[in-house]
């Protein structure tokens, strides 16, 4: 269908958004190992990215190199470091949406198929803004996907992770298949287990008031950020239907000045070409409102969760410790399979401990790591719209002056 | 094709006859009891667009000078349908300013002061249940002579004015004056607020219909012939109104829908008029073309009132949420910011409320005017039609009757020959007023679209910019609070 190039069409994103679109997290860039995906392709049903690298690492076999990964290869990646007991530590930088151009592309199609029904004029219009609503949406799930890398890039354990590595590197297709409809009940019945199971495990009071305390926020906060997400789509979406509205009427004002014999028809097309301009610019409100606070919100929604997730691990370490004691407790009583007691109630000690160290500094890295993303979304919002109002004003009084000036 | 040629030379003989009459009245104070429009037109003593000689331009120089019988007829008595009206003395030079609540002084333009204002105010509730109704009160402040006050209270409810609009519309709109429509009937509206809803909706419903009933005066008494009609006068002044009972079922637009369809049969008759006047059929295009248009925006200018409504009330639903988060958040800085976050999108919320009230009674309000107005205009271009049927009825009928006669002739029958004479005379009297009625007709449309379309511009020129002001307030607001909230967002550390 679309063949896009990341740079093509009217940069509907704000100029900020140059270089590491990490949009949503303030991320350090490192010159030990860069990435970002410097293009991506839409094709029918699926989005190629280009993923590119530059690092100095010695792993690697050349210092600068890129290859073209498809969504589930990523979600390969993700699912590998969740599925690796080795990072039980760690908040696992939750995984890039699915690519979701369907509602844009029935958009495209009925107005292909409504094409007869409007005039020329209004028909352009129309494709123009769809396509530039296409656009957006695929620079945003570009945007997401690397975050995501750059999240792990980032993180001073998971950049060295071997599959990351072949993820980056290995430049034939990975032959990551989506999951087949069993695998995928599969993972259906294992979350409403770790669910019912994270319940018991959080039901258990923690000894820590550090992790203690972070349980009580995170829950809250988690549920939180899913309203306030939910509620600015939701504002956002009436904004983008006033201005659509407006559009409408910039036309018929349009036709208005044209066809109306008096004096009136300057006004209406002077009017007219105000409401224009005023609409691109309420469209553009909408869209950075869009990137600065709904975006955010989603991000952080993931990340709570994955937040979450960690603590519940911990909490299942914590639990297994606690019944490996018991157990230990139990076998020397007995005084029966005591040094296997001893040695399984070692391992989940030795387990829980290093969860609960690293998990200690990825919480407070996490709280870090929000501060700064609000910050610089809260002021770049701010700023935005600053902007804009100051803009609309200006054409606004522009339009006034010509008209008042006129009569 | 002798037709257009009779009412070509027809209206230009006559029409130099009586513009010539024209101003020999208008330099007199006329005497006449008759309410043709050019002793009281408003502009008659500014520029006025549809000059005489406009008119003159446009009727063809073509004369077939056909029979005799056509001697000039002066028009300038009450087309026998009117109801013969008091007498009114008013001077021509009546100042007359005008000056509705949305308009400032227009000093550029030469016009008359129109000295009256009319507000519809205090809406209260009378009875109880299905049979209650709403009362409102109509304030006149005026001085002008033709009131008996220099300021009038009276009560009046909704078929009150349905009743105005419906002995107006069956007097004069077949004149050619375009008479303003009442607002429209709503039983659902009216339903809610008979059963006692307190809320918001039947709250918006009155004032809506308030509002509308007080622009729906002030159009009417713009009109200057309607100004001084007695059905008027009475229903700004007296205390007691007799009920308009008709109007149970009929609201303006309903009348208008029904003079309509009686014209559209006429338009199925008559095959084609034979338009001897391009201005005519220019303007019905143009009107037909406004309609579409006007129709059409004011659906997006709806669509526009309730997506902004809905942006308030999503608006004021994220700011709870951005509370909530705030105070949730623990880093006491960012908590702040989000609760400040959402003071900010609260206040925004009111904005968008308060814009999406001026989007409504600013333009989606007069817009439904216009589009109503609009109806009327057509409704009189129907009615020069039906005119015109008739005159050529008549003078199908005449012709019947002259062959008749001259049959008779031949046959030699004394007794019946002298009723058909009689006959002919008679039809020769309808076709001259037939004729006479079409040319008044067609006069007082031009100056009545004139009117209109002055009266347009300055409406929609006005409520436009009075709108941007509003588009420009609601960014100097924004502006305001991002102005605010910027350095605390700068504060979080």
């Amino acid at each position: 269908m679309m063949q896009e190039g990341l740079d093509d069409g009217p940069d509907f994103l704000s100029e900020e958004d140059r270089g590491p679109r990490a949009v949503n997290v303030d991320l350090q860039t490192d010159a030990t190992l860069q990435v970002d995906i410097s293009d991506a392709l839409s094709e029918r049903d699926k989005v190629k990215f280009t993923v590119h690298t530059k690092s100095t690492l010695p792993n690697f076999k050349q210092n600068e190199f890129s290859v073209v990964r498809q969504h589930e290869e990523f979600i390969w990646l993700h699912d590998s470091f969740v599925e690796n007991e080795e990072y039980a530590g760690y908040i696992i930088p939750p995984a890039p949406p699915r690519p979701d151009f369907d509602a844009s592309r029935e958009k495209l199609q009925k107005l292909g198929e409504g094409e007869g029904s409007m005039t020329k004029e209004e028909f352009t219009k129309m494709k123009q803004e769809l396509e530039a609503e296409y656009l957006a949406i695929f620079k945003k799930t570009v945007a997401m996907h690397e975050v995501f890398l750059c999240r792990v890039a980032a993180h001073p354990v998971l950049r060295k992770d071997l599959n990351f590595h072949v993820f980056l590197e290995y430049n034939q297709d990975l032959s990551v298949r989506g999951k087949n409809k069993k695998e995928r009940l599969e993972d259906f019945f294992k979350n409403v287990v770790k669910s019912a199971d994270g319940v018991l495990v959080a039901g258990v009071k923690d000894v820590d008031d550090f992790f203690e305390h972070e349980k009580t926020f995170l829950l809250e906060y988690h549920n939180r950020v899913k309203e306030a997400s939910a509620k600015s789509d939701r504002k956002i979406r009436s904004h983008k239907n006033a201005a659509d509205d407006i559009n409408r009427i910039a036309s018929t004002l349009y036709t208005l000045g044209t066809q109306d014999s008096t004096d009136l028809c300057k006004f209406f097309l002077k009017v007219s070409e105000l409401f224009e301009k005023t609409r691109k610019i309420e469209a553009r409100v909408a869209a950075d409102e869009d990137l600065k606070l709904a975006d955010l919100l989603k991000y952080y929604l993931r990340e709570s969760q994955a937040a979450k997730d960690l603590l519940y691990r911990r909490g299942r370490a914590l639990v297994d410790y606690e019944n490996a004691n018991k157990a230990l407790d139990k076998a020397r009583a007995k005084n029966k399979d005591v040094l296997q007691a001893e040695t399984t109630q070692q391992v989940c000690c030795q387990k829980f401990e290093k969860i609960s160290e690293s998990a200690k500094q990825e919480l407070i890295d996490f709280k870090t790591r929000r501060v700064a993303a609000f910050r610089k979304n809260l002021v770049e919002l701010a700023e935005l719209e600053l902007k804009h109002a100051k803009g609309n004003l200006q054409l606004l009084q522009s339009c006034l002056g010509v008209l008042k000036g006129d009569t | 094709e002798t037709s257009k040629y009779r009412s070509l030379a027809g209206f230009s003989s006559v029409l130099f006859v009586v513009l010539s009459l024209v101003k020999v009245f208008l330099s007199q104070s006329p005497e006449a009891a008759c309410l043709s429009a050019e002793d009281i037109s408003p502009s008659s003593n500014g520029p006025r667009d549809d000059d005489p000689d406009d008119l003159f331009a446009e009727a063809t120089e073509e004369v077939s000078l056909d029979s005799p019988e056509r001697q000039p007829i002066l028009s300038d008595g009450p087309s026998p349908a009117i109801t013969p009206v008091t007498p009114v003395m008013i001077s021509p030079r009546v100042d007359v300013f005008d000056r509705s609540p949305d308009q400032d002084e227009d000093e550029e333009e030469n016009r008359d002061t129109f000295d009256i204002q009319i507000s519809v105010s205090d809406p209260e509730k009378v009875g109880d249940g299905m049979n209650a109704y709403m009362v409102y009160k109509v304030t006149t402040k005026t001085s002008l002579s033709i009131f008996s006050r220099d300021e009038v209270c009276v009560k009046r409810r909704f078929s009150d004015f349905l009743g105005l609009y419906s002995k107006l519309a069956s007097k004069y709109m077949h004149m050619g004056y375009i008479v303003p429509p009442a607002p429209e009937k709503s039983i659902v509206g009216m339903t809610k607020v008979k059963v006692g809803k307190e809320d918001l909706s039947s709250v918006e419903f009155v004032e809506k219909r308030r509002s509308a009933l007080e622009r729906y005066l002030l159009r009417t008494v713009k009109h200057p012939a309607l100004l001084k009609d007695p059905d008027v006068l009475q229903f700004l002044e007296s205390s007691e109104l007799p009920r308009a009972v008709s109007t149970q079922a009929l609201s303006g637009a309903g009348i208008l829908r029904m003079v309509n369809k009686a014209a559209d049969a006429v338009n199925k008759m008559t095959i084609k008029m034979n338009e001897s006047d391009a201005w005519f059929e220019e303007k019905q295009q143009q009107f037909e073309n406004l309609d579409v248009q006007l129709r059409k925006l004011h659906a997006s200018v709806e669509s526009l009132v309730c997506h902004r409504k809905e942006l308030s009330v999503n608006t004021a639903s994220f700011a709870k949420s951005a509370a909530m988060l705030g105070n949730s958040e623990d880093h006491t800085a960012l908590s702040r910011a989000l609760s400040q976050l959402a003071e900010v999108e609260e206040k925004i919320d009111q904005l968008h409320q308060d814009q999406s009230y001026a989007d409504f009674y600013l333009i989606s309000e007069l817009l439904g005017d216009y589009v109503r107005l609009i109806t009327a205009v057509k409704g009189v271009f129907d009615q020069r039609m039906k005119a015109w049927a008739k005159w050529q009825d008549a003078q199908v009928m005449l012709q019947r009757k002259r062959e008749a006669e001259a049959k008779l002739q031949y046959a030699n029958k004394p007794d019946k020959l002298q009723q058909a004479t009689d006959e002919i005379r008679e039809w020769e009297g309808k076709v001259q007023q037939g004729e006479r009625d079409f040319e008044q007709i067609s006069k007082n449309i031009r100056r009545e679209v004139g009117r209109f379309e002055k009266d347009r511009v300055k409406d929609f020129r006005v409520v436009i910019i009075k709108y941007l002001e509003s588009l420009v307030h609601t960014q100097q607001q924004l502006i305001k609070y991002w102005e605010a909230f910027l350095p605390e967002a700068k504060a979080i550390a």
